[in-house]
Parts: structure tokens; sequence; C-alpha cells
């Protein structure tokens, strides 16, 4: 069966989307299972793109009409999910700078002003 | 008497700090200004005024900096501390009142109230009125506390307020956060009324519909996901 345009761009893009996941990996950026998790994901991706079948036998498995549908409503749910995550995480950094621009701003409290620390910012 | 403290939050109030921290300094043992990442020379005009200055390197906002102004308050030895703005909106004598209310002992947390009737009350335009009253329902649906000025800067906290308050948030949210903690510290709260004073300097550093709208986005966010 010949491939069409999608399929190609998709396998590429997921092929090219594992490659950043090892190199992320291998530079110490990725824990073990967040690797596993992004393997799994970006082959689940592949495997889709190349057998779009199997989409429909898993869509009828959890009573969604079609194969497309499911992979919509699976890549919907991800994306909502990423989001919240990276909402939380910003949160927490937001928090930590805050923590340490704090800390610093109170020593500086301690210590007396610093000659260069009354001259505006920027 | 115990020892009290001002703390207010300032970013680039360079043209009003000096004069609210003078008139700060009569109503306090010690005033405590945040400059939070100022472009221009607020640190400069509230140290020549008698302030203590406490410096964040960046700006990060209407919490963080009366964080840092409350753990600087604590590191002095306060045993009541006052925060107010900036930019004039509030009256050193309101702050007085504050303390002595809070002396009294039987109170942990004091809100001046611009909603309610008391000497000298003056009027808030009508939108900010009725931004107020949004921000009311907001809290008390969220937190489950009715005050009647959830959003007032002019706030007195005990000795025990200061040594537990943990305030999380960074931005004008903070405001509802003070009413959080009021309900799970089960502190003591009371209410006294202050003039709404607006300048149009006030008016113009105050909040917008779009700063109004997006802190209340994040209130809610919070309240669920936080």
């Amino acid at each position: 069966m010949p491939f069409s345009a999608i399929q190609l761009v998709l396998v590429c893009f997921g092929l090219f989307a594992l490659s950043r996941v090892f190199l992320r990996f291998r530079r110490g950026g990725l824990p073990l299972v967040h690797l596993a998790l992004w393997v799994l994901f970006w082959c689940g991706v592949i495997f889709a793109a190349l057998e779009p079948s199997a989409t429909s036998t898993f869509a009828r498995m959890l009573g969604v009409g079609r194969g497309a549908d499911v992979v919509i409503y699976l890549a919907l749910v991800t994306l909502f999910y990423l989001l919240f995550r990276t909402f939380g995480k910003v949160e927490d950094l937001e928090r930590q700078i805050t923590r340490v621009v704090r800390a610093a701003a109170l020593k500086e409290m301690d210590e007396g002003p610093s000659p260069t620390s009354d001259r505006p910012k920027g | 008497m115990g020892k009290n403290v001002i703390v207010i939050p300032a970013y680039n109030e360079e043209t009003t700090v000096a004069q609210v921290v003078r008139d700060a300094c009569r109503a306090a043992d010690r005033v405590v200004v945040v400059d939070d990442g100022s472009r221009d020379h607020t640190s400069v005009r509230a140290r020549e005024a008698g302030a203590l200055v406490v410096r964040h390197a960046v700006n990060r906002g209407l919490g963080g900096a009366l964080g840092t102004g409350i753990a600087a308050a604590l590191k002095l030895g306060a045993d009541a501390v006052v925060t107010m703005d900036a930019d004039g909106q509030h009256r050193a004598a309101d702050a007085a009142r504050i303390f002595e209310r809070l002396a009294k002992g039987d109170i942990d947390f004091v809100i001046g109230s611009r909603m309610i009737r008391g000497d000298g009350g003056g009027k808030m335009p009508a939108h900010r009125v009725l931004f107020n009253a949004i921000g009311n329902v907001l809290t008390y649906l969220l937190f489950g506390v009715w005050v009647s000025d959830s959003q007032s800067g002019l706030r007195g906290l005990s000795r025990k307020a200061v040594e537990t308050i943990d305030l999380r948030t960074n931005g004008m949210e903070v405001s509802s956060e003070f009413i959080k903690e009021i309900k799970e510290r089960s502190w003591r709260l009371a209410e006294i009324p202050i003039p709404a004073i607006y300048t149009e300097y006030s008016l113009s550093k105050g909040q917008s519909l779009f700063v109004g709208v997006k802190t209340a986005a994040k209130l809610i966010i919070r309240r669920f996901i936080g």
C-alpha cells in the first residue's frame, strides 16, 4: 500500500520527535520514566500513521465511531493535561523566584544597602 | 507599648512615596518600603524620607512585595504590622487607628474598609464600587469569608498573624489571599471604616478592568488546582 503525504509527514515528525527525546535523555535532562512515556507516545503516533485501521479497532473498543475521532480526543486530553502541568510548573517557578528575590532583599537589609543598590533597574 | 511597623509595597512610585513615608513615620515606630524592582528612584526617595528600604532585584508583584515586607517587619521585631499603598490613597491617621485597635489584643486582623460608613468616609467612583462588590462576592464564594472590602490595601496584622501568615501569590490576588488566611488560621477579624481617597494619580495606578479580570481568573484557577 503506497504511503499518502500525511502519513509520510507524521512518520517523519514522529521520528524527529523521538530523536529529540533520546537526545534530551542522553544529556540528562529527562528522567527514565519520562523517556519511557514519550517513546511510547511517539511510537504510538508513528504506528497510528502507518496503520490507520488500527485506530478504528481501538475506537470501537472505546465506543467512539471513527479512528480519526479517537485520535483527536486523545490528542486534546493530552494537550490539556500538558497545559495544566505547565501552568503548575510556571506557578512553582514564580514562587521559587519570589523566594530567592526575597531572601536576597532581606540579606541586603541585614548588611545595609550596597553602593549600587539605589540605582534604578534596567 | 509594642513595636508598630508600617509596610509599604512600592513599584515606580517616586513621585508619591516620600510624602507617604513621612506621614507614615508619624504613625509607626518603623516604616518599611519594599521597592519591588522599580525602574525609577523610589528607593532613594523612600530612604531620604526616613524609611527602611528593602529592594527586590526584579519585579515580583504586589503579593511578593507584601510577603517580603511582612518578613522584614518580623525581623525588626514588630508587634503589629499595617500595610498601606504607596500612591497616597491611605491616610497615616487610619494606620494609627488600626494600630490602636490591634493593641487591644483581641483581634488578629484588621481591614480598613472603604465600604463602611464612618467618620470622613469618602465616596468611591461607581465603577470601583462595582469592581469591589465583584471582588467581595468572588472572595466569599472561593474562601467562605464575607468582608465589606476584600480588596483594601490598608490592613493590620497582629504579631500572631505576622508570625503565621504564609502568602503564596505574587500578584494582586494577594488581597483575597489575606482573607483566605483569616479563615484558615481562624484569626479574629475587625473592620474599621476608612475614607476612600481617590486622586487622579491613584486611579491611574489602580486595578484596571483587565487586571481585575486577570486577578479573578487566577483566583479561581488557584482555588481549584493551584
